[in-house]
């Protein structure tokens, strides 16, 4: 809402500057964007042509004298328009221009320039409010306008305008009357005067030649009446200034008045040719595809939740967004039936939505009070009879259910207990200063006693309902910065938060990988990538881009983008890791899981050791992390049944935890990327439901330990899990552990056999073993590993 | 018999001082004091000598054995520290060649933030809570007073799934679980950090995005107030952003809290003189916050005439903005590995 405060000025009295009101404005809730001047030039006068020659050396240049008041200038000046006698608008030497433009002395092929003559463009009036003259020239001034003074104030663009961004509940505000109520209870003044609504009425009651007819609840208050014999022409300077600095183009006189009563009032209004209009207007929802065209010469299709005005034969209008070709008010036109009315917020927006937003929608969104409805129509009379020399008709045609309605459209009685104000704000402001808060809103105070008072809420103040609204305005006005901080006091407690979620981010970092944080959206064309479980994915119904627009079920086609984007930026080590969640349909059921993802590629350091990171790098950090999160010897890693078909076939393994897939790990499959990326998903919610117990201190032998070698020669295809359970099922329970320390294929082992060697440690916690005892195993040991495993001994 | 000592006493010290290594002085003990050394055979050489020389050249040959070997313990000493001295010069390094890198991974800005404020709250008696990220238009909006239609949900453009499910615009959805989930048998203090999502990608909004939000509701008679929402939110955000940081509360509006407040923090770079990161206005808008909306405790199961609190949120990602100084907010989920290893130290206390 940009606010023209010559405009407000009419209503209220402001002592101070723009940028005070704008700050005290934001102090009570109503922020604003920017507070300046509407005309931001200086060292501008008023000046006329004395004399125009043609430039000697130009074919488009003019030699201007100029008469500035005190003394008569040399100016060099290329408007078309340029030509003696024409009062004009005169920058001097030393002028500054919106834009950083600065006025100085010079010479201009040669001849000698003291200054610019401007156009309104110039001076910071934007083209899109200016006529096709006044666009293509400088700015020719009226005929009285003096030489030597302001041309600003001369033609009233002496105006000041703060551009407020209001809060959504404020829709009073969008009207020169309640920002006047708003500036009045801030600086605790009252109104100057009150709307002027006076005209004389002619003729028979318009209800006898004009019916409403209102088909739908969406529309609760309508009002029409009917002006004759209007003259079409331009504004008054003031009416045109003050919607050029509200933000609205001036267009003709009656145009113009609808605006700016919708300034004024905040109700928008609608004019309709009444020639074209008939004697009935109907509100109603409107047909599926029913079409209309609009005022901006556009087909629209309309459906059943849009509200249209409309003849007999079909609608004229879209209420309150935007009106229709047939019954627009034009040069040519005479006789205009004015409309007031409140049509349903929600409808009215998704309607706006849909055409186009516009200060008319944006107002009927915010929601009108129903006086302003009465008022408006009244003001309208009031302009176009003062400007248009409009003849209006007796009476007004009225539709009005807002009395069986809430009660919110008309004044309402709050009861408030001073104590509630003072609780919920943490105050001890007196019964005196909350009065004080409520008469400067212009509340009236019904009744009022030590305790409590019962306060009158205008219904211009649609955002007041309950005392809670009540409570705001005492902090708004009595002022926030007034009230003390402090810290609540409740009773002590122990606060609680997911200490396994940041054990396993802490792991993680411990191990070396650096935690990312991905988008959650990717294109649905990776969402069945690195999962070969089932699902129905989750795709937007309004997506900003195809890369976005389905929600991920793996993390790793995330993880898989971070590789590649650094990748391109010859970051090739990568080792990343994020915690985030995975999403999913499963029948009826939307759900989400989390998911801890990590990828590695290139070199891998932490601590001495820089090694290319290989299946065996990422396995040992999800030991890492299991182990550390209690799951020792819960857990093995198995060849999957389906591997996903991005995954290296003979690289990838699904991570077992009691007999349950828990995750997947495994090397990226060569098609997607030559270079190796090793990715490993684990579905937390999945580990973290099966139980640990606490860690507990085991008793540590004070015998020795005895080490043996034992190598052997076996099937290749032989994994080292099953050799390992085999072994150590043979050695019972003094085999303390068994270690691979060698894996060799190659010359001298056959093709299909691979050479695998492993220390054994046995031990006992009370007592020494002995070398009987020892061999005794290591025999079962090795009976087992050549009968069962048909394995051969190396020496 | 004198003569003979104090020649092999001159001739042994002449060795031990010419000694270079300790193996040279170990040489010299043995040929002089050793069991079959000079001074040794001496003493053996004793049982010719009379009674009346015996004692008088005893006690010398003691005297010059004594003296021998103190003088070679000393000189002894010596060597072993040149030795030391030796080998320490040899084992001599260039301390200022590379160190072998021992490096922990990082994490991420956001979760350094989130984790810093989830440990302020929990020291403060709140509980962290979490909620899920797709969630219903019911708990997103309707259960926080905003009906479907209402004006305010254009300013959270949302990504809808279906008519029902959507990815949260922001986190005040886990507010209204936990209040249905407690349905007044307990007060409620809690935060929840995470992700949030909205229909917007531009310079300074990204469609993913972090929040954190804190809610207390306790009994009336409590008086958790306003002056209370305004002391905690100077905790925060004197803990997160600058010790010295100045608070300004706006009236605002949210449909959740009544009266609804926006905070304004004092430029952290110019200090509120006024500079292009507060756009020349001294402050910075960071926080939205207010005192819960009796709607929104009566539609969770709180009776708002017996209970009563306040809410309060802020973006993540602005957050770790400021705190480290990162200029675009698109880094943050760039990921790029140079910009991830960059956190990985401690916060200044």
């Amino acid at each position: 809402m940009k606010l023209s405060t010559n405009f407000v000025k009419d209503y209220i009295d402001i002592d101070v500057d723009v940028k005070t009101l704008a700050e005290d404005m934001t102090k009570a809730g109503n922020e604003y964007d920017s507070a300046e001047k509407l005309v931001n030039a200086t060292n501008l006068v008023i000046g006329e042509i004395k004399s125009c020659k043609p430039h000697p050396d130009s074919d488009h240049l003019h030699l201007c004298k100029v008469d500035v008041g005190t003394e008569i200038l040399d100016i060099v000046c290329g408007a078309p328009n340029a030509r003696e006698g024409i009062k004009v608008i005169v920058a001097l030497p030393g002028a500054e221009l919106p834009g950083g433009v600065k006025i100085k002395s010079g010479v201009i092929r040669g001849e000698q320039s003291n200054g610019m003559m401007c156009a309104l463009y110039e001076i910071g009036i934007d083209k899109k409010y200016l006529s096709e003259e006044d666009k293509n020239g400088i700015c020719e001034l009226p005929q009285d306008a003096v030489p030597g003074e302001d041309p600003i104030a001369f033609l009233g663009l002496d105006d000041e305008v703060i551009d407020f961004d209001l809060t959504a509940n404020r829709g009073d505000l969008l009207s020169i009357l309640g920002m006047a109520y708003e500036i009045g209870a801030i600086y605790n003044k009252k109104l100057k005067k009150e709307l002027d609504m006076s005209h004389k009425e002619n003729g028979k009651d318009v209800n006898e030649s004009l019916k409403v007819d209102v088909q739908t609840d969406n529309c609760k208050l309508f009002l029409a009446k009917r002006a004759e014999n209007i003259q079409i022409k331009e504004s008054p300077a003031f009416i045109k200034n003050r919607l050029i600095a509200s933000g609205i183009r001036p267009i003709n006189n009656v145009v113009d008045i609808s605006n700016y009563v919708m300034l004024e009032v905040g109700q928008p209004l609608h004019f309709y040719d009444s020639d074209f209009l008939g004697n009935k207007l109907i509100v109603r929802m409107a047909n599926k595809d029913e079409k209309l065209t609009t005022l901006d010469n556009i087909e629209r299709t309309l459906n059943e939740n849009d509200i249209v005005i409309a003849k007999e034969d079909g609608a004229i209008g879209l209420a309150g967004v935007m009106g229709g070709l047939t019954t627009e008010v034009e040069e040519a036109t005479k006789n205009i039936t004015i409309e007031s009315a409140i049509f349903d917020p929600v409808l009215v927006r998704k309607t706006s939505n849909k055409i186009l937003r516009s200060e008319a929608s944006n107002r009927f969104e915010k929601g009108i009070a129903i006086n302003s409805t009465y008022m408006a129509i009244e003001r309208a009379c009031n302009l176009l009879e003062k400007y248009a020399n409009a003849t209006i008709i007796t009476g007004t045609v009225v539709y009005d259910k807002t009395k069986t309605e809430n009660n919110l459209l008309s004044d309402r009685n709050i009861k408030i207990k001073y104590k509630d104000i003072n609780d919920v704000l943490g105050t001890n402001i007196s019964k005196e200063e909350i009065l004080d808060v409520f008469k400067r809103l212009d509340f009236e105070i019904d009744y009022s006693d030590d305790e409590e008072a019962n306060v009158c809420v205008p219904r211009r103040r649609l955002d007041i309902s309950i005392k809670e609204d009540l409570i705001e305005e005492v902090g708004r006005i009595y002022g926030v910065d007034n009230i003390q901080g402090k810290l609540p006091k409740l009773e002590m407690k122990q606060g609680n938060y997911d200490k396994t979620g940041r054990a396993i981010r802490n792991k993680m970092i411990d191990l070396g990988l650096n935690e990312t944080l991905s988008y959650i959206l990717i294109n649905d064309k990776e969402v069945h990538k690195f999962t070969t479980d089932e699902f129905e994915e989750l795709k937007l119904l309004d997506p900003i881009t195809v890369d976005r627009n389905t929600l991920r079920y793996s993390m790793i086609p995330s993880l898989y983008k971070i590789y590649e984007y650094n990748y391109a930026r010859n970051q090739k080590d990568v080792s990343i890791f994020e915690i985030g969640k995975g999403f999913f349909k499963k029948g009826e059921i939307y759900g989400e899981e989390n998911k801890l993802c990590v990828l590695m590629s290139g070199i891998y350091s932490l601590g001495i050791e820089k090694k290319q990171v290989d299946f065996y790098i990422l396995k040992g950090i999800a030991e890492e992390l299991l182990d550390y999160l209690g799951y020792e010897n819960r857990y093995s890693f198995v060849m999957p049944k389906n591997i996903p078909n991005e995954f290296h076939p003979g690289q990838t393994a699904e991570i077992n935890v009691n007999n349950d897939i828990v995750g997947i790990i495994g090397r990226v499959h060569p098609e997607v990327t030559s270079e190796k990326v090793f990715v490993m998903e684990i579905n937390l919610d999945k580990l973290l439901s099966k139980k640990v117990g606490g860690m507990k201190y085991k008793e540590i032998s004070k015998y020795p330990t005895i080490k043996k070698d034992l190598s052997l020669i076996i099937d290749k295809n032989k994994t080292s899990y099953e050799i390992e359970k085999e072994l150590k099922k043979a050695a019972g329970k003094l085999l303390t552990n068994i270690e691979v320390f060698d894996l060799y294929t190659g010359k001298g082992i056959d093709k299909d056999k691979k050479s695998i060697a492993y220390s054994l440690s046995f031990g006992a916690n009370d007592r020494t073993l002995t070398d009987e005892e020892i061999n005794e195993v290591l025999n079962k040991i090795i009976e087992t590993a050549q009968n069962k495993l048909h394995a051969e001994l190396r020496k | 018999m004198k003569e003979q000592i104090s020649k092999i006493k001159e001739s042994a010290i002449q060795e031990i001082e010419t000694a270079n290594d300790l193996t040279q002085l170990n040489d010299v003990r043995v040929k002089y004091l050793g069991k079959k050394g000079e001074l040794t055979a001496l003493l053996r050489g004793m049982k010719d000598l009379s009674a009346e020389e015996r004692p008088i050249i005893g006690s010398l040959v003691n005297d010059v054995k004594e003296e021998l070997e103190n003088l070679i313990q000393k000189n002894e000493e010596e060597l072993k520290k040149a030795e030391i001295n030796k080998k320490l010069e040899e084992e001599k390094i260039d301390i200022t060649l590379p160190s072998t890198k021992i490096r922990r991974g990082s994490k991420h800005p956001v979760n350094r933030i989130i984790e810093e404020l989830e440990d302020l709250f929990v020291s403060m008696g709140y509980d962290v809570c979490s909620g899920p990220e797709l969630e219903t238009d019911e708990y997103c909006f309707e259960r926080l007073n905003l009906p479907k239609g209402h004006p305010a949900r254009d300013m959270q453009d949302s990504f809808y799934i279906t008519d029902e499910y959507l990815l949260r615009t922001q986190t005040s959805a886990v507010q209204a679980r936990t209040m249905v989930a407690n349905k007044e048998k307990t007060p409620i203090r809690e935060i929840t950090a995470g992700k949030t999502y909205r229909r917007e990608d531009d310079a300074t909004h990204s469609h993913q995005f972090g929040q954190i939000e804190g809610l207390v509701i306790d009994y009336k008679e409590n008086h958790v107030s306003l002056a209370d929402l305004k002391g905690t939110l100077e905790v925060l955000v004197r803990t997160i952003i600058d010790k010295n940081s100045n608070l300004r509360f706006r009236p605002s509006y949210f449909p959740f809290t009544e009266p609804s407040y926006e905070v304004d923090v004092s430029c952290f770079k110019c200090g509120g003189k006024g500079c292009n990161l507060c756009k020349q206005t001294g402050w910075i808008e960071v926080l939205g916050c207010g005192m819960v909306h009796p709607n929104v405790l009566k539609m969770n199961g709180y009776d708002p005439e017996k209970f009563g609190g306040f809410a309060f949120g802020t973006g993540l990602d602005r957050l770790a903005m400021f705190k480290y100084g990162i200029p675009d907010m698109r880094y943050l989920y760039a990921n790029d590995v140079r910009f991830l290893k960059q956190f990985d130290r401690k916060d200044v206390d």
